[in-house]
């Protein structure tokens, strides 16, 4: 399990997000469902269950989930985040090589310890390169 | 929920989508890079199209609406690529208290090929019935 760490919803941040994906950010404040991936803004190598050293040209985003019980974080929500490895596994790629399946779960809390957020990703690391 | 087609994907599109995440994988813009791990070129980041897919989602039902939003990538998408997002609604029911819909979504290439499927749980404005 990683370290926890702060994240603070600031609302120029929450503008950039929201326009790169084809939307903007409303009156309400509100972030868009998939802000949360700049949480790598925040979280150091100690908050982070990856290794430093990954090859990047050999990893695949598999999957990716958001979880709100009151709807997405809204500007000015001061966060802290906690990432641990729920599973991992080793699977026969298609192509033949193995392929590593790791999900990680993010749990975002509020400063009275409130559930606000879980963001899940499955990843997807090759044993070779593309072909 | 009426089908939404974007401009031509460029590699603007994913410097502008990878600045703003964090995620600076420079698979997605370097074509040296890229070339050097098996690919033809940079392929799309896959959560610019999952974030467009849940803008498709937010225009539709408002942000704050969203209970839980889930993407399955399948194909890579390149730059060129018109994407194409659509959703259909399931029946109104009832989770914590509250009016949800759930939906099915997916995003497709110019090919017909799957570039992600999606899932989305929003609230309604209707509230407890």
């Amino acid at each position: 399990m990683g370290e926890p760490y702060a994240l603070e919803v600031e609302r120029g941040k929450a503008r950039e997000f929201a326009r790169a994906v084809g939307g903007d950010l409303g009156a309400d404040g509100v972030t868009h469902p998939t802000f949360l991936m700049t949480g790598v803004f925040w979280q150091g190598p100690e908050s982070s269950p990856w290794p430093a050293d990954r090859e990047m040209g050999r990893v695949l985003h598999g999957e990716q989930e958001f979880v709100f019980p009151h709807g997405p974080p809204r500007v000015g929500a001061r966060l802290t985040g906690v990432s641990r490895v729920e599973g991992s596994e080793v699977k026969q790629g298609k192509r033949g090589g193995e392929m590593t399946v790791t999900r990680v779960l993010t749990e975002y809390r509020d400063d009275d310890g409130a559930l606000v957020a879980e963001v899940r990703s499955t990843v997807i690391e090759t044993s070779r390169a593309a072909s | 929920m009426t089908p939404r087609t974007d401009a031509p994907l460029t590699l603007t599109d994913f410097v502008r989508y990878q600045g703003a995440s964090g995620d600076m994988n420079p698979i997605h813009h370097d074509p040296a890079f890229a070339q050097a791990a098996g690919y033809p070129g940079p392929f799309a980041v896959g959560m610019l199209a999952a974030g467009r897919l849940a803008t498709f989602v937010t225009d539709a039902y408002g942000a704050a609406s969203v209970r839980r939003f889930r993407v399955r990538f399948s194909e890579q998408a390149w730059p060129g690529d018109v994407l194409t997002y659509a959703g259909t609604a399931g029946q109104e029911r009832e989770e914590g208290g509250e009016r949800v819909v759930d939906l099915e979504l997916v995003c497709t290439r110019q090919t017909g090929g799957v570039h992600l499927r999606g899932w989305a749980t929003v609230a309604t404005a209707a509230g407890p019935a």
